[in-house]
């Protein structure tokens, strides 16, 4: 096989492409610009790992069935790591979504980055909400039963059914999840390919 | 390089500055333990809801005549689900619309409910050996639907001052043809738990979708009363609550508060105003690095100066 036919090979072009987009120094830095120094970038991280929390307990919940939280007292701690677990993930995220736009964080080509956090987001809102229409308690049968109107109303209702327990369970423990952490996954990867915004200072010179 | 016009809110300066140490992988450790112990403290101290579901048959035993009500309004189309048009049902003029779009109705009926024939007839034909309830469903089914709407007027009116005597449903009208008997009946099948089965089972055996008996108790009274004693109704900001004194779902703040203000809280398209409003905020946020003058908002705010404060400081 040739030099040239083996250049030509996808996997080697792919292979090259990262190498230079994300070099190991870039993707487990050890250094950063001096300008990070703020309480606000804590929030970035404190997101995943509050995501890695809900799904962990996530996981525990699905070993034992939807209905095994309800009888066990085990299964109702787990069950109450997972909500607390959600709420400081929302808590956080939504503080690092606001700090990143006073941050303008979109600047110096980072608008995907920008757009794929806000976009895991909504995609995280979804995730919350199919989660409380599948708890099969008081809660989501009214929840499920009030939101039907607002998702119908835009005609996605006939397709995604609240009431239809099977099809929220299915979607909060695998469609939106798998949705979720790909997300992240490309946005944190998009952090580390561009790093982190620097500040506003007018009349400076254009980053490459 | 190549120099361009410098654009504050699309461009970051090149950085010239210095480097500190940062073990990445030391903070995500910290991070990540920090955010075990909050949510085990969390979990400890407060628990979470696990307000037991309803039943049709705690419904009908708590307030039978309010499921009586349900179940006569399910039978003369004006309950919510037999009035609801698309997904479930054809009812012109039904649904709402964004303006001219009316995506709900455009979509069609793809979850088909028939109130009356899913909610009370088929319940009352599955029961076995009631052959005088079953002479009355022929009766009814037999009837025109002038005779059939001339029973129900009858039952309306009586219904106001329906009692429930011995468990039996006591109905004060001689008009009303067969109906003092199937909602009767329909009555002690919901109080013995077979209306619940007969809702569930629909579809077989094996089922995961509670579409129908959800629909039939959201029609009564009594879930939203339940729901407003839980501060869950709309006017409550309910979207964002849940049962107890927990936080709920305190990131839909935004989707609550249109709820509580005109239009939205007076118009019968409300809902449809509501998701095509937040529809419209969600974009310009997923699209905020490229509108001019929205983008620019970070920068007139000065914020950052608080975020980056060390950095100004030591610039000067």
């Amino acid at each position: 096989m040739s030099t040239s036919e083996i250049d030509r090979q996808w996997t080697t072009r792919l292979r090259r492409r990262v190498e230079g987009k994300l070099p190991p120094e870039k993707m487990l830095p050890d250094t950063q610009p001096t300008y990070v120094s703020s309480w606000i970038y804590v929030f970035g991280i404190a997101t995943m790992s509050s995501l890695g929390v809900v799904i962990g307990t996530g996981c525990i919940l699905a070993l034992r069935g939807p209905q095994w939280w309800h009888g066990s007292a085990y299964g109702h701690f787990i069950n109450s790591m997972h909500l607390w677990s959600v709420e400081i993930f929302f808590f956080t995220m939504v503080v690092h979504l606001w700090g990143k736009f006073a941050m303008a964080a979109w600047r110096g080509g980072r608008a995907l980055t920008w757009m794929t956090g806000v976009v895991t987001f909504f995609v995280s809102i979804g995730a919350g909400f199919t989660g409380y229409v599948s708890q099969s308690n008081f809660d989501s049968q009214w929840i499920s039963t009030q939101a039907k109107d607002g998702i119908n109303a835009t005609g996605a209702g006939a397709y995604f059914n609240v009431l239809n327990m099977g099809q929220m369970l299915m979607w909060h423990i695998v469609l939106l999840p798998i949705g979720a952490i790909v997300l992240t996954g490309m946005h944190v990867l998009m952090v580390r390919i561009k790093g982190v915004v620097p500040p506003f200072e007018e009349g400076a010179e254009v980053a490459e | 390089m190549t120099k361009k016009a410098f654009r504050p809110d699309v461009d970051a300066p090149k950085w010239k500055g210095g480097y500190s140490p940062y073990d990445i992988i030391k903070e995500g450790t910290i991070a990540l333990t920090v955010i075990l112990v909050l949510t085990l403290l969390f979990a400890i101290v407060f628990g979470s809801p696990d307000e037991k579901a309803i039943t049709i048959k705690t419904w009908s035993n708590a307030d039978p005549v309010d499921f009586v009500n349900t179940a006569l309004s399910e039978l003369n189309g004006t309950s919510t689900t037999a009035s609801y048009g698309a997904p479930y049902n054809n009812v012109p003029g039904s649904g709402q619309a964004m303006g001219p779009l009316k995506l709900e109705s455009w979509v069609g009926v793809r979850i088909p409910v028939n109130a009356a024939r899913d909610f009370v007839i088929s319940p009352l034909k599955s029961l076995p050996d009631q052959p005088a309830l079953d002479q009355d469903l022929k009766t009814w089914s037999a009837a025109s639907t002038t005779q059939q709407n001339s029973w129900l007027s009858a039952y309306g009116k009586a219904v106001t001052k329906v009692t429930i005597v011995k468990g039996q449903v006591v109905v004060n009208t001689t008009n009303a043809g067969p109906l003092p008997v199937m909602l009767n009946d329909l009555t002690q099948m919901a109080r013995s738990g077979a209306l619940d089965q007969a809702l569930i089972a629909g579809h077989g055996f094996y089922t995961t979708d509670y579409t129908k008996p959800l629909l039939f108790i959201a029609d009564s009274g009594y879930l939203a009363n339940l729901a407003s004693n839980q501060h869950l109704t709309g006017d409550q900001w309910g979207m964002m609550n849940e049962t107890g004194s927990y936080p709920g779902q305190a990131w839909l703040w935004l989707y609550t508060f249109w709820y509580q203000i005109p239009p939205f809280n007076t118009s019968a398209s409300g809902d449809a105003l509501v998701f095509a409003t937040m529809g419209v905020l969600s974009l310009l946020l997923l699209f905020v690095p490229f509108i001019p003058g929205l983008r620019s908002v970070p920068r007139k705010l000065k914020i950052y100066r608080l975020i980056w404060r060390e950095h100004y400081q030591d610039s000067k």
